[in-house]
């Protein structure tokens, strides 16, 4: 609200800060931390960290708390929703009727059955966990790849995308971006998963090449695209409104009131326990 | 061999009448000009019936086929067709229960995601540039919803495993209680819709169901409800689904089937709490190619005296 220019700002004013809130996209990155000499804390309300450098927040000893695992149910809820409406066309066929075209008694075109689909999840955090146990549900076996391994779990570890792409009919993207998954679902990613593959999307844009992607959907290299992100929101790359085998969605995994409202609380209580010098609610371990 | 006379009733994927033609004669009573006029002319010879959920046979059709043997339906719909007539004739009915389950299952909890998350409206909201200036709204949450379900068949209990793994608490509505499920009964629709949030039909169409979801039902379900049909049109009273939507005492509907398809009552296009299919229940080539399996498996399981594969009359 104020006019002064941020750094100006900030060096004026907020010198002993020690805690800050982020708005969830702000980049929280070294220009700005220099100009907090005496912060500890950044919290965030998203789930998502990559608007934060968290390698310069633990250099700095500032402790970061994200909204924990509150809004993996609705992430994972519209993964699954994303990826029902590919496959059945639930949205195109929406479209289809309310343009009064079922009248003209055509039939529509068929959909592909769920029931024994092999899902690559690419990220077995607590949001990638709820889609497998919801996809399980439908008769979907469960594969995955993820930084490391989750002993606790029996569904097959890959590795490796690409061998996880080769071996799935479909990709659910529910980790993080990072340096490492930057760009990780790449051309060989991407024709491994082959015409019939589905990409569902609800990390972030960027851990797609989302050129090549377009080009792989507009070619017909993969069989659909269910995505709620992309690499420069708001923008969305106009090829993929022409295709009926696509599902747009405005980042809008997270957003119901539920969640909303549990992200606010803990960040409320994180800010309160960190002033009450109690542990963290959701403190971002690096693991 | 002499060839035996099928007569088909609508067109069906190519499949199925391939598989149809390389065995028997198919007469295609869509091809001809005068229907009435096609039955009587081939009405010595006809002996098995292909209909699907649209199209069946009513009793002034069976009475005019006296050589009909069995009517084979692609579908586990059968009320278009006269059982009663059926069984005092003795002809043999089969249908497609069980191939079709997941399939109808998972268009159910698709259409709950679609109607509660608004999937379509938020991917046209994208499509036609909207999301450049601005957000989209908050959508509902699916999670944790109390899920009710009218009729615990088949269709109804794989809706219900379903939406479990969502943990929503699962309650039903059926003809009679069914002993050996941990899922809330209630006695009656009105009890199931004033106790639920999302509301299923998964129920056979009857004498009994039909309208089984009314004015009332939909006032009790409430502007935060969600009516979701997967079943036959003619279990909801269209119109006063229609006024529900349109003055908000509904507050969203997952629709299939209705009434008199392919017609769908025009109020409901531009409501984005609304999601509109042109039954598409068991349209996937998996499970309309295992469908067809059946209706030939049985036509030929018939006329080999064999048993057959999957009598309902």
């Amino acid at each position: 609200e104020s006019p002064v220019p941020l750094d100006q700002f900030l060096s004026t004013n907020a010198r002993n800060v020690q805690a800050l809130l982020s708005c969830g996209r702000f980049p929280i990155n070294v220009d700005l931390l220099r100009l907090l000499p005496s912060l500890r804390l950044v919290v965030t309300p998203s789930a998502g960290l990559n608007h934060i450098d968290l390698s310069e927040c633990h250099s700095r000893g500032v402790a970061v708390a994200n909204a924990g695992s509150v809004a993996c149910c609705d992430v994972a809820d519209l993964a699954v929703g994303l990826f029902i409406d590919v496959l059945r066309k639930i949205s195109a066929a929406d479209r289809y009727v309310k343009q009064g075209l079922w009248a003209s008694k055509t039939s529509y075109p068929l959909g592909s059955k769920l029931k024994g689909k092999r899902i690559g999840i690419v990220g077995l955090g607590s949001i990638g966990q709820e889609v497998a146990k919801r996809l399980e549900a439908f008769g979907c076996s469960i594969s995955y790849n993820s930084r490391n391994q989750k002993k606790s779990f029996s569904y097959p570890f890959y590795s490796n995308v690409v061998e996880l792409s080769a071996n799935s009919d479909a990709l659910v993207i529910c980790c993080g971006l990072s340096d490492q998954t930057h760009r990780l679902i790449n051309k060989e990613v991407l024709l491994a998963l082959g015409k019939e593959g589905v990409l569902i999307n609800v990390g972030r844009g960027a851990i797609i090449d989302e050129k090549e992607m377009v080009q792989c959907l507009v070619q017909g290299d993969i069989g659909g695209a269910g995505l709620d992100v992309f690499e420069n929101e708001p923008n969305v790359p106009k090829e993929l409104f022409a295709l009926d085998n696509v599902v747009l969605s405005p980042h809008r995994a997270a957003f119901t009131p539920e969640t909303l409202t549990s992200m606010r609380e803990i960040a409320v209580g994180n800010l309160e326990a960190f002033f009450s010098n109690k542990p963290l609610l959701s403190q971002v371990i690096d693991d | 061999m002499e060839s035996i006379d099928v007569l088909m009733l609508c067109p069906m994927i190519s499949y199925l009448e391939q598989e149809l033609q390389r065995r028997y004669n198919v007469l295609k009573l869509w091809t001809a000009p005068e229907k009435s006029q096609f039955i009587k002319d081939h009405s010595a010879t006809i002996r098995a019936i292909v209909g699907d959920g649209g199209h069946g046979a009513d009793a002034e059709m069976i009475e005019a086929l006296p050589r009909l043997e069995i009517l084979s339906s692609n579908s586990v719909g059968v009320d278009k067709i006269d059982l009663k007539k059926c069984r005092e004739k003795g002809i043999r009915v089969t249908y497609t229960p069980d191939v079709l389950n997941d399939e109808v299952a998972d268009l159910a909890i698709g259409l709950i995601l679609a109607v509660l998350r608004r999937l379509c409206a938020s991917d046209r909201y994208v499509r036609s540039g909207k999301w450049k200036k601005g957000d989209f709204k908050l959508t509902t949450k699916f999670t944790g919803k109390t899920v009710g379900i009218i009729g615990l068949g088949r269709i109804g209990m794989a809706i219900a495993k379903r939406a479990e793994a969502f943990n929503c608490p699962i309650c039903y509505f059926s003809r009679t209680e069914k002993p050996d499920t941990k899922y809330k009964y209630y006695p009656s629709v009105l009890e199931l819709a004033s106790n639920c949030q999302i509301l299923v039909v998964a129920c056979s169409l009857t004498a009994e169901s039909r309208h089984i979801v009314n004015r009332e039902v939909m006032n009790a379900l409430g502007p935060k409800g969600v009516l979701i049909n997967i079943g036959r049109g003619p279990h909801v009273d269209e119109p006063e689904l229609v006024s529900a939507l349109v003055e908000g005492r509904l507050g969203g509907a997952g629709l299939d089937v209705y009434e008199h398809e392919p017609e769908v009552p025009e109020e409901l296009f531009s409501l984005e709490n609304v999601v509109l299919l042109p039954h598409v229940g068991t349209a996937t080539v998996e499970t309309r190619k295992a469908m067809a399996d059946l209706v030939v498996g049985n036509l030929e399981a018939h006329f080999s005296n064999k048993p057959l594969l999957t009598p309902l009359v």
